[in-house]
């Protein structure tokens, strides 16, 4: 078995499992200032209340496997991009205490709800930044400075902010009735448009600037084998296009084709990038931990991540359908 | 300024606010725990809204925890990439454990613990509240175990540039481990007793929810009672390791200077690193050297046995220490009082004596701060002892930026601190939650007096369950 391979599957795996659950989680956030009513945003906040905490949580799982596995890039890329790194985290309070102070305030609650949609915000532009910077490329030499607020960082941070607002209305979708499961279909359609124009400026750029990536798309037989992504990708815009205009039909589709578009975008970033963990500096078997740090990790992952999985559905079961204004405590 | 002094700087203020919540949450989620339990088994209401009330600020508490530690988990690698490299294949696995067996658990089951009172049975919640409460004392058994291994590594040999295990079962249980760990979970514990004790005591002292502050006082002084002296039993065998394994810290704590035999224990002095020596001393004869290594006359290290370069701050040692024993101390006064109060039945309304328990409210938490300190600041200056300097491992960051971060989580974690404390005073004045009995609903959150309260204890106990 080739542990490198393993746990960039496994990093991958976290990744993913972040970005589709905090992607909702912040993408309300993002789209709270257009909500209309003080209780439609109680109602928007309450059916995130009781599972912010645990999609979070994968932001520390993906930390902690790059951490086990890869102890260089996680080093590296870390004290590179020092300032997003921060800022997203203290982004990242703002957003938690919301939820703490919001229901338990009178007064105070427009500040609230206003921590909660400059937490959200603030925390995915710095994510989309740093994704940005880290697919341009980090240099590992400590006397070279890396920039990373870059015209591309900051396209793949807005298109991360429209991706993350169109997961988090089609959470909403699914979560509510009545006007605000009808403005979360609203929002949702100029979201897509503008989460597709950013999927294409970047994959252009990308193919111009980098000919390694040009060459990894563009030549045969790559080509037939990688274009099924592109491809997908569009089928599942219809779709998804069409299950947002559908309101009597649809309530949890739109939220299941949304999160396989950014799985698709994922997987061809992924594709682009493929074998550096810094890229086009440092490939996966060149940073990976020693044997002994991955078997004993590795165990823990086999027996937990199942578990972690079931009870974590289980805890969407029992907060399963609408939520209702006696979900607190 | 230098990038290493303000590295250790954030790290400093970002760990020592963070831990004050996990301190409250590891204790008090016991504390709700057996509450719930004792609920589930006798059905009587009164338990139910112990669990009601402290259910609040356990829920900001540990929502405090969350986004204060998020932080943490990435500071390694932002501000101390060299120690991530070098350090990391033996630290990492431990705090992916923590993830995968405490973190994931807590949060999972902390939504149906908070929120799911209307949509699980009283079991499957009680079930909810042990599990949050287990994954809380697992996170802290990984973190003591990574900890620990920094101030007595093992299991470990150092190859191509890095620290790699060679026994994990070794590098988790090291010598210093189970010292440690109970310790900090006794101190969580004594801090989350202390806390229910003082508001307790302010609502006897101030006549209001008498029947409910009984409850919770009683048990929280027969906690201390048995915490408190376990405390210190505990700390005494984590003084003789520190003196087997970190002789120079344990100089430092107490103040030694010269290597010597008998030596006297310093209550009080004022190191001064400069000269080395203490400007002042107030001294009891062979104390410290009876109380280390057990024997009047037996040998203890003193600072000077190691070269400048090689000793911790004293003075912040010493007295971090002092400040820990002082309030330890009181905590065991306030045990022996209660007690001797119970005999006399005047435990619930000896004004003095509640206003000494309301005062104590912040001692735990200060003397877990003070314990820190005395372990974090007396390793210095290793990162891992005798084997990784700190100023060797710092990411090379330009200054200004670390300043500005460490400017952003003083105003920020400053401007939080006051919030959290203006809601937890708003919960306290609130007060209880009163049973009534009459719906599905029966606990509300509208303070009612005493009253409404008495007739419904003992109310038909299936009826009362929310």
């Amino acid at each position: 078995m080739d542990w490198a391979i393993t746990w960039l599957m496994i990093l991958g795996f976290g990744v993913l499992m972040y970005v589709i659950l905090d992607g909702f989680s912040l993408g309300v956030g993002i789209i709270f200032p257009w909500l209309k009513s003080e209780q439609q945003r109680g109602v928007a906040m309450r059916s995130l209340s009781h599972v912010w905490d645990s999609n979070q949580t994968w932001l520390v799982f993906g930390g902690v496997v790059l951490f086990v596995a890869f102890p260089q890039a996680y080093a590296v890329v870390l004290s590179k991009l020092y300032l997003p790194v921060m800022l997203m985290l203290i982004a990242l309070i703002f957003r938690g205490v919301a939820f703490e102070f919001r229901f338990k305030a009178e007064s105070s609650r427009r500040w609230w709800d206003f921590s909660f949609a400059f937490g959200c915000t603030l925390a995915t532009l710095c994510q989309g930044i740093i994704l940005g910077t880290l697919v341009q490329g980090i240099k590992v030499d400590p006397s070279v400075s890396t920039s990373w607020l870059t015209p591309f960082s900051a396209i793949t941070a807005l298109s991360l902010l429209a991706g993350y607002g169109l997961l988090g209305s089609c959470w909403l979708i699914q979560k509510s009735e009545g006007d605000l499961a009808r403005q979360a279909r609203a929002i949702a359609l100029p979201l897509l448009t503008c989460v597709l124009v950013g999927l294409v400026i970047v994959s252009i750029w990308m193919l111009v600037k980098e000919p390694t990536v040009a060459e990894r798309w563009l030549s045969t037989p790559n080509l037939y084998f990688l274009m099924p992504i592109p491809v997908l990708t569009a089928v599942v815009t219809i779709a998804l296009v069409k299950a947002i205009n559908e309101p009597e039909k649809h309530h949890l589709v739109p939220l299941l084709l949304a999160i396989v578009l950014f799985a698709l975008a994922l997987v061809g970033l992924v594709v682009g990038t493929f074998p550096y963990i810094i890229p086009r500096e440092v490939t996966i078997w060149q940073a990976i931990a020693p044997d002994s740090t991955l078997s004993f990790a590795f165990v823990g992952v086999m027996i937990f991540i199942p578990v972690i999985l079931l009870y974590n559905a289980f805890a969407y079961r029992v907060f399963w359908g609408k939520t209702n204004e006696a979900d607190g405590y | 300024m230098d990038p290493a002094i303000l590295s250790r700087m954030q790290f400093a203020f970002t760990i020592s606010y963070h831990i004050i919540f996990p301190a409250i949450t590891i204790g008090l989620s016991v504390y709700l725990a057996v509450m719930e339990g004792l609920w589930l088994r006798t059905k009587k209401p009164e338990y139910l809204q112990q669990v009601k009330f402290w259910l609040k600020p356990f829920a900001i508490t540990f929502g405090m925890g969350v986004v204060s530690g998020v932080v943490l988990s990435y500071q390694f690698g932002t501000n101390f990439s060299r120690f991530s490299e070098v350090v990391g294949p033996i630290l990492s696995p431990l705090l992916a454990y923590e993830v995968l067996t405490a973190f994931f658990l807590e949060a999972g089951f902390l939504g149906i613990m908070l929120f799911g009172w209307k949509r699980v049975s009283p079991k499957v919640h009680f079930m909810a509240t042990v599990v949050v409460c287990v994954g809380t004392l697992m996170s802290a058994f990984w973190i003591l175990a990574a900890n620990s291994w920094m101030h007595t590594p093992a299991g470990y040999i150092f190859q191509d540039g890095r620290f790699e295990a060679e026994n994990w079962l070794e590098v988790i249980f090291n010598p210093s481990f189970p010292y440690r760990y109970f310790h900090m979970v006794i101190a969580s514990l004594l801090s989350a007793s202390l806390i229910v004790a003082g508001v307790n005591a302010l609502y006897l002292r101030q006549k209001k929810h008498q029947e409910f502050a009984r409850v919770g006082f009683s048990f929280a002084m027969w906690s201390l009672l048995i915490l408190a002296p376990t405390q210190v039993l505990i700390g005494d065998f984590h003084g003789l390791n520190v003196a087997e394994h970190q002789p120079i810290k344990l100089a430092a704590m107490e103040g030694i200077w010269e290597t010597e035999r008998g030596a006297p224990l310093r209550v009080f002095a004022v190191p001064n690193s400069e000269t080395e020596r203490n400007d002042f001393e107030l001294s009891i004869p062979k104390l410290a050297s009876l109380i280390i290594t057990h024997d009047s006359e037996g040998e203890i290290k003193g600072l000077k046995s190691v070269a400048k370069d090689q000793r911790p701050p004293v003075a912040v040692v010493f007295f971090s220490f002092r400040v820990m024993l002082g309030l330890g101390g009181l905590m065991l006064l306030l045990a022996v009082l209660g007690v001797v109060l119970r005999v006399k039945g005047r435990l619930y309304i000896y004004k003095p004596f509640l206003t000494f328990a309301t005062l104590m409210i912040p001692s735990g938490i200060i003397a877990t701060l003070a314990g820190w300190y005395v372990v974090e600041v007396g390793r210095q200056p290793w990162l891992v002892q005798g084997l990784v300097r700190t100023e060797d491992v710092v990411s090379i960051l330009p200054a200004e930026n670390i300043a500005f971060t460490l400017g952003l989580f003083v105003v920020v974690y400053g401007l939080l601190f006051s919030v959290y404390l203006y809601f937890i005073r708003k919960l306290v004045r609130k007060g209880p939650p009163v049973l009534l009995g009459d719906d599905d609903n029966h606990l509300t959150d509208d303070s009612v007096q005493l009253a409404t309260l008495t007739p419904v204890i003992g109310l038909d106990a299936d009826k009362v369950r929310t």
